[in-house]
């Protein structure tokens, strides 16, 4: 038996693919409530389908994903939408909509859900934006913010419906370091303050090293290793060692497939 | 806020403009709807040709309408076009040897009735009959009999 | 041979399935619409000023020409046969029943089509609509509906308008310039106009909004979510309404004789 208590997430036998391409295949993962887990992998491992896949903006072919002990495949439209009212998520660029403020974006969840009058709205608002330090910002639009506070206010924004599960799809992409260090400090704030359990897909071995609880990299469309940022540091594993350690080349080949260099070069080939 | 009132105050606008070209289109650009008396009576009249006379023409008396046309059918026993019209109420003493001709309206303009005074001492009313009319001018048997004529004037 | 029917074959078969999701399409966006209209009315009005209120400038300028023109080219042409007092016939007949409701709707596709499709589209590719989704909020009730709704309520008043400036058009050429009697000007038009070509017209622009805005938000909402995709998105969405548009007035034409 599963202990639903203690594994939030738990993913069985997964196997995905997209037409002729499988993307994942026997893989088998799960997600301890109230940690921070961080699922690693060299681009183009598909860790922001696997962030799909557990929201279920996408459907397995087979095997099964379980939240909280329910087959989320099982679901319908209705269970599924008060099933993601409990998910926050935040986007790699944050996806704020373009069309309202900076407020109103933050408020967006509310008002589609809840029946709040405006008063609270604008309290709990204030307090959400307050926690990312972007109080002052509330009436700007989104094309005024830059990349770090954009992605701030984005988290403010998965946070508004006191979600349990937070997910971040590559957070720490494309910022600057102060902002990096900003997003380090919530996601692990967060967490610990509330209660909530995290799920960061990344490949900044560096800055998840520094807020994760367990990690998993996701390599060939399996789990190729998993453990504390530590164990994996000191994996034996080479493709474990190349990717905590950024090597050119190793398991995960430098070179793209292609014919033999010094034939191509010399045109022999073609006989 | 402000934001959202513009907003309302353009689409107001917008949507009051709208409905009023709506309104001046059904309304000024239409001839049918013209005349509109509430309390009318029916009166019958048989013609030879109606030309292209077609219901909601006009009815009118020295250039003013009174009324229009509601029906126009073949009579096949008669071998006559029969055409119903209504006039309003008002105008209740039309002398009933009046002569109702179809007109046209400019050259290529569309036709209409046009009520010539009679003078007899009764009226028309309701389900009277017209019995003085003249066919529409077809423009067809205007130049034949003019060949015609002018062809015999030459014989002689 | 064999290669090339089956490429036709293949062609074919796609189009029919486009062609049989765009129902299928058409049929979700319609029975989400009631919930909308009586839950979220200022959705629905914020798109209407979007689709209808912006677009009344280019309307009603391109209306005065149109109409001018029509005045200009009725005038000389029935003047060769005396009949130049019917040019508001003319022009009121070829305003209410095929220009009014053809060419709003081709600039329609151009101004508000193009941007609703690329706001949809852009919003795809910035993930909006999948943060939507994530926030248990139906991108297609919340964002499709409104702007679909807002296109169908503004087309039949931006016709109107559009007719409307393109009768004071001609009365400015014909009346004002080209001093054709204002009596005669109006009256042949009434006596000649009946209301079953308002009718005509009215049905037109009806069927018009809902083809053009149902293509904008389709093309928007199944753009490829790239710069260019949208870019591409944005441009099928003024080729296909302007196709659709004067097939179906064609087709209505036909069934109104």
């Amino acid at each position: 038996m599963v202990d639903y208590s203690e594994n939030l997430i738990e993913i069985r036998d997964l196997m995905y693919s997209r037409g002729a391409r499988v993307i994942f295949k026997d893989m088998n993962l799960t997600i301890k409530r109230g940690e921070v887990t961080a699922l690693m992998g060299p681009s183009g491992t598909g860790k922001t389908t696997l962030l799909r896949l557990i929201t279920r903006q996408l459907i397995p072919q087979q095997g099964a994903i379980f939240v909280n002990g329910v087959d989320i495949a099982s679901l319908n439209q209705r269970d599924l939408y008060s099933l993601r009212q409990r998910f926050g998520m935040l986007f790699q660029n944050g996806a704020l909509l373009t069309d309202i403020n900076v407020f109103e974006n933050v408020a967006f969840p509310l008002r589609e859900h809840t029946k709040l009058s405006n008063r609270l709205i604008r309290h709990v608002v204030l307090t959400k934006l307050h926690a990312v330090g972007l109080r002052g910002a509330a009436d700007m639009m989104p094309a005024e913010l830059s990349g770090g506070m954009a992605r701030r206010v984005a988290l403010a924004r998965a946070m508004v419906m006191d979600p349990d599960i937070l997910i971040y799809d590559e957070p720490f992409v494309g910022l600057d370091p102060i902002s990096m260090g900003v997003i380090v400090r919530l996601v692990r704030r967060m967490n610990d303050a509330l209660g909530i359990t995290s799920i960061i897909v990344s490949h900044d071995v560096a800055e998840v090293s520094t807020v994760a609880d367990r990690s998993y990299l996701i390599s060939d469309g399996k789990v190729a290793a998993s453990g504390s940022p530590d164990e994996l540091s000191a994996a034996k594993s080479e493709l474990v060692r190349q990717f905590m350690h950024g090597m050119a080349d190793g398991p995960v080949a430098f070179h793209f497939e292609a014919p033999d260099y010094a034939e191509q070069l010399l045109g022999r080939d073609s006989e | 806020m402000q934001q959202t009132r513009s907003v309302e105050i353009g689409t107001g606008l917008f949507v009051l403009l709208g409905m009023s070209a709506l309104f001046f289109m059904t309304t000024q650009t239409t001839g049918g709807e013209k005349f509109s008396a509430s309390e009318t009576f029916e009166v019958e009249a048989s013609f030879e040709n109606v030309g292209s006379l077609k219901p909601r023409a006009p009815v009118s008396m020295s250039g003013v309408t009174i009324g229009r046309v509601t029906d126009v059918t073949f009579d096949p026993v008669a071998l006559e076009a029969r055409v119903t019209l209504i006039i309003d109420s008002q105008y209740d003493q039309i002398p009933d040897d009046s002569d109702a001709s179809i007109l046209t309206a400019g050259l290529l303009g569309s036709q209409y009735i046009g009520l010539q005074a009679g003078g007899s001492d009764t009226f028309l009313e309701n389900g009277s009959e017209i019995y003085f009319t003249q066919s529409a001018i077809v423009l067809e048997n205007l130049i034949g009999k003019f060949l015609v004529s002018s062809g015999s004037g030459g014989d002689e | 041979m064999k290669g090339l029917l089956r490429d036709i074959y293949n062609n074919v078969l796609e189009f029919v399935r486009t062609f049989g999701a765009f129902q299928l399409f058409f049929l979700r966006i319609i029975r989400h619409s009631p919930r909308i209209v009586l839950r979220r009315p200022g959705l629905v009005i914020k798109q209407i000023h979007n689709t209808g209120a912006l677009s009344l400038v280019i309307i009603m300028v391109c209306g005065f020409f149109v109409g001018g023109v029509l005045g200009l080219q009725g005038y000389s042409n029935l003047a060769r046969f005396n009949a130049e007092d019917s040019v508001g016939t003319v022009v009121a007949l070829a305003l209410i029943k095929e220009l009014g409701p053809v060419i709003t709707a081709l600039l329609f596709a151009g101004r508000a089509g193009t941007a609703l499709s690329s706001e949809i589209g852009l919003m795809k590719a910035t993930d909006q609509l999948s943060a939507m989704e994530m926030m248990a909020v139906n991108p297609v009730r919340r964002v499709l509906v409104p702007r679909f709704l807002g296109g169908v309520v503004a087309m039949p008043l931006l016709v109107a308008i559009f007719t409307c400036t393109g009768l004071f058009g001609a009365h400015v050429v014909a009346v004002d310039l080209l001093s054709v009697d204002v009596g005669a000007f109006w009256q042949q038009m009434q006596l000649s106009v009946d209301i079953k070509d308002i009718r005509e017209g009215v049905l037109k622009s009806f069927v018009f909004g809902i083809v053009a805005s149902l293509l904008a938000v389709w093309e928007g909402y199944n753009a490829i979510p790239t710069a260019e995709g949208v870019g591409r998105a944005t441009t099928r969405t003024v080729v296909i309404t302007a196709i659709s548009v004067l097939i179906l007035d064609f087709m209505i034409t036909a069934v109104m004789l």
